[in-house]
């Protein structure tokens, strides 16, 4: 177990050697002055590198490995076809009810816990002064990349190519921005970004690569790929809807309050 | 550490769920789960207060000194070392250039050898972590100039929309993943903090509406250079 945690802690350190070597490099020869506070920032880093070691190992000692195997599971055509309506043998696309409610779940729920997406909500909470609340935007993401995974798993099974939805999201996206606050656009675009790393990634990639192989007339090398892209692709949007609704709820509610004035 | 517990639950009530409720299996090893869970817990409340401490102030007070500085040049050049640095040792995008190296071979688009598989997945990450190291120089510009960012996104969408008229097929699906693997879990509150930071010390600049951004291009351009490169070799 401790071997583990040194073991993660080495390849984290070795992940974050190269950005640690171009902040010195850059504040040492260009910059050429100390930063404010070096221990403290040192501490921090410390904090910040076990704290995402212990993150990583209790991930693997936990969760990826029973993710996996469920993700395995509800996509072994046995299983399909047992709660299928009246075991039918040719199974359409309805069978997968159960994978579809997965992908949407373990969107959300891995999504909540990314810490990037932890990382982005405090930043945009500070910087608009409290305006964009921190569950707000961790919760319309988390609701964008349920709806994006359901989705991709949707074309995976009914075998569609990937450009046609991208670019029907491409528009959607494209016309909200012109309907959406001005303020929340860059960050719903960061959004779409932020949100597939440590916690989201190795499960999707475990579920698509199984939903592939099950799926009969599948390659998996070709139609495993893409649930990354619809996961995040949709945060854009439920962000900006997010956004939309909260402006049109607090027009709404200075409206009734005028009104109310008035009379 | 309540806070972190919270953001855990939801997973465990979907995972828990799912095996007794639908799959109808026992949990293996359940001692594993609970400790795991602890440690995630913990990893979590760690890194969010290290987070505040460290990886902020430091992309701020660098985004305040080159701002200072007044230097142009330099900042462009560390934008595109950090885009391009995080990028070419990120683990989840080896592990994808592998994937998309099998692909390839399998498609019979390059021989199925070791070599030739390597080397295109080092191809691969090259061109992506230019792609990224491009991007990040590219926003910095925009904060810098105040360009409305919707503009510039949209111009990068007709140009993914072109490539994958152009592009072999096999690519596209790695293509479009690829932009969402880029950005990893430090180098995202770092890229914010800079780009937030550059927004408040440039006058005429508003935080919340200049600052963020950057993840988007960096999540935008690898998805345009993949295609490109699936269309060299």
């Amino acid at each position: 177990m401790l071997f583990e945690i040194f073991n993660t802690l080495i390849d984290t350190v070795s992940d974050v050697l190269p950005i640690a070597a171009i902040i010195v490099f850059f504040q040492v020869l260009v910059i050429r002055k100390a930063m404010p506070n070096p221990r403290r920032l040192l501490i921090g880093f410390a904090y910040v590198l076990v704290g995402l070691s212990l993150f990583l190992v209790g991930l693997e000692k936990a969760l990826f490995p029973l993710g996996r195997l469920m993700a395995d599971q509800l996509t072994d055509p046995g299983f399909v076809r047992a709660v299928a309506d009246g075991g039918a043998a040719q199974l359409d696309w309805s069978a997968y009810h159960w994978v579809y409610l997965f992908a949407f779940c373990i969107g959300a729920s891995t999504t909540i816990a990314e810490p990037a997406l932890i990382a982005v909500a405090i930043k945009a909470h500070q910087v608009s002064g409290g305006a964009i609340g921190i569950w707000g935007l961790r919760v319309s993401v988390a609701l964008g990349v349920a709806i994006g995974l359901t989705l991709g798993v949707y074309r995976i099974v009914i075998g569609a190519p990937i450009h046609y939805f991208i670019i029907v999201g491409y528009v959607v996206v494209v016309v909200q921005t012109y309907f959406a606050p001005k303020m929340i656009v860059p960050l719903a675009y960061d959004s779409g970004g932020v949100t597939t790393s440590t916690v989201t990634v190795p499960l999707v990639a475990a579920l698509g690569l199984g939903l592939a192989e099950s799926v009969p007339g599948r390659d998996p090398l070709i139609d495993g790929f893409g649930l990354i892209a619809f996961a995040s692709l949709c945060p854009m949007m439920t962000v900006m809807a997010y956004a939309q609704g909260s402006a049109w709820l607090s027009k709404r509610d200075r409206i009734t309050r005028g009104a109310k004035d008035d009379s | 550490m309540i806070n972190s517990l919270r953001d855990l639950l939801p997973i465990i009530v979907v995972v828990a769920f799912f095996q007794l409720a639908i799959l109808q299996q026992p949990v293996p090893d359940l001692l594993d789960l609970l400790v795991g869970a602890l440690f995630v817990v913990l990893g979590l409340t760690c890194f969010v207060y290290g987070l505040e401490i460290s990886l902020f102030p430091v992309g701020e007070s660098m985004a305040f000194a080159f701002a200072r500085k007044g230097s142009v040049f330099w900042l462009l050049v560390f934008a595109f070392a950090l885009g391009f640095g995080t990028t070419i040792a990120e683990p989840a995008l080896i592990a994808v250039a592998d994937e998309a190296a099998k692909v390839m071979a399998h498609g019979q688009i390059i021989d199925n050898t070791k070599t030739e598989r390597d080397d295109y997945a080092l191809g691969l990450r090259i061109s992506v972590a230019l792609s990224v190291g491009l991007a990040i120089v590219v926003g910095v510009f925009r904060i810098l100039k105040g360009w409305p960012i919707h503009m510039m996104i949209m111009a990068g969408y007709l140009g993914v929309v072109f490539m994958t008229s152009i592009a072999p097929d096999e690519i596209i699906g790695i293509a479009y993943d690829s932009g969402g693997v880029t950005t990893s879990t430090i180098t995202v509150p770092l890229v914010t903090a800079l780009g937030v930071g550059l927004a408040s010390s440039i006058r005429g600049r508003n935080p919340i509406v200049d600052g963020f951004g950057l993840i988007a291009f960096a999540s935008l351009f690898p998805m345009i250079f993949v295609m490109g490169y699936g269309l060299l070799v």
